[in-house]
């Protein structure tokens, strides 16, 4: 398991059921290790001020991440973490490797849209 | 009323140093604010076993990171992660700092902690192939690469520890450095030396990563002779040292020919009130322990500045 305080996805099913009852869904799937805490750390700053998206994350080594391993859009990845952005249940946006919170949020504003407070 | 945005002391930093400064400053009763530009820990949290830590017999940084954000918090330190410093005017006996969201914040200390980063090498298709055949973290993308061949850009010991241990995954380690010889330790080069699955080009650099979806192929070139010569290869890990995150510092103080920040015996910079502790300061060893030494003094020092600030400016209440 993840030592984070995300939203923790186990199995392909949670993936699936996650994506469908949220409009908008990012998925950090990746390790305890360099590359990947900084994006969880983003993650949980900045949870309280995207109130519109749903945060997870999902362990790589779960056999049961094969749910963002093995698609299309990955192929050619070779870092992890795989971040995946989900919008209606369909995948809008994946990345490789570290982000910085800068390039994050422009995803989420551009693919979610910024909230109107 | 106390002013919500003045702090007797801004952090700017949130690895080891910066905590440690907030631990104490905080723990002195002095309202602080860390200012951190990525996740709390710093580089602490790239390290998966911290296991000469004194007192703590094995941690991973990540959770040594967690237990200084809550030692801090528990006193009292207000905390802004993944919060960039926009502007620094520090000149002045009150210093202001402007952060991304435009949020103005002023105290009487600065304590500058902003640490380092892996340093990249800046050449074409560095950004758009990471992640895609470049890497900077061996144990975290090593198994990407089983039974391929890739390279490893460096000569120090990073650079050679990590090519060995690459050729767990590789079926062939190439490394490309810079020099006729390696900085590393002599254990690390004859390791490296004696290790079949590594070859070495010496004197050369990469100067473009090439590639469609994913990086195919490196141009490298000879520093002997000029000549450049395309290389095919699966994928390049790059350990080739560290830089001070001290850009947003230049023309602010005085740092030496590396952008190093210069200290003197209590951590202080050339401006009054104005600390610094960790990676980001001139000395020889950067360690988790020696960043929070470091932090220790230049906390107490501002402790001390502070209180002196604050006697002087009741002595001149009282006597106006």
């Amino acid at each position: 398991m993840l030592y984070t305080n995300l939203h923790h996805v186990m199995t392909a099913s949670e993936h699936q059921k996650l994506i469908n009852e949220n409009e908008n869904v990012m998925i950090c799937c990746g390790r305890m290790g360099p590359m990947c805490i900084p994006v969880y750390g983003i993650m949980e700053d900045i949870e309280s001020e995207y109130t519109h998206v749903k945060f997870a994350d999902m362990e790589f080594d779960n056999p049961e991440a094969y749910v963002i391993r093995d698609v299309p859009e990955v192929r050619g990845f070779m870092g992890i973490p795989f971040t995946m952005y989900y919008k209606g249940g369909k995948l809008v946006k994946a990345t490789s490797s570290i982000q910085s919170v800068g390039q994050v949020k422009a995803i989420l504003d551009k693919e979610f849209g910024v909230l109107v407070k | 009323m106390t002013n919500p945005t003045h702090f007797d002391a801004i952090v700017i930093g949130g690895g080891p140093a910066g905590m440690t400064a907030g631990i104490y400053l905080s723990r002195a009763r002095l309202k602080t604010l860390i200012i951190s530009d990525g996740v709390l820990g710093g580089q602490m949290v790239l390290t998966h076993e911290i296991a000469n830590y004194p007192g703590v017999e094995s941690i991973s940084g990540y959770q040594l990171a967690n237990i200084m954000k809550k030692q801090a918090k528990s006193f009292g330190c207000v905390i802004r992660g993944n919060t960039n410093v926009e502007n620094l005017d520090i000149s002045g006996e009150v210093k202001e700092i402007t952060v991304s969201d435009g949020q103005v914040y002023t105290a009487d200390s600065v304590i500058l902690t902003p640490g380092g980063r892996s340093r990249t090498l800046d050449v074409p298709g560095e950004t758009q192939f990471k992640g895609r055949g470049i890497s900077y973290c061996a144990t975290c993308d090593g198994d990407f690469f089983t039974g391929k061949e890739i390279v490893v850009v460096g000569g120090g010991n990073s650079a050679l520890e990590e090519a060995v241990s690459l050729t767990k995954y590789a079926s062939r380690v190439t490394i490309v450095h810079q020099f006729d010889h390696f900085q590393a330790f002599e254990y690390a080069v004859e390791e490296a030396k004696a290790n079949p699955k590594i070859h070495f080009i010496m004197e050369s650099s990469i100067e473009r990563f090439i590639g469609d979806e994913k990086m195919e192929s490196i141009d490298i070139k000879s520093l002997k002779t000029g000549e450049i010569h395309n290389f095919k290869t699966d994928g390049v890990f790059i350990f080739i040292g560290y830089v001070p995150n001290t850009e947003f510092l230049n023309g602010k103080l005085i740092m030496n020919k590396w952008n190093e920040i210069i200290v003197d015996v209590d951590m202080a910079t050339n401006i009054p009130g104005v600390y610094a502790a960790g990676d980001s300061i001139v000395k020889r060893y950067r360690q988790v322990t020696t960043a929070v030494g470091d932090a220790t003094v230049a906390a107490l020092a501002a402790s001390n500045y502070i209180h002196q600030l604050k006697t002087k400016e009741l002595h001149e209440s009282l006597t106006n």
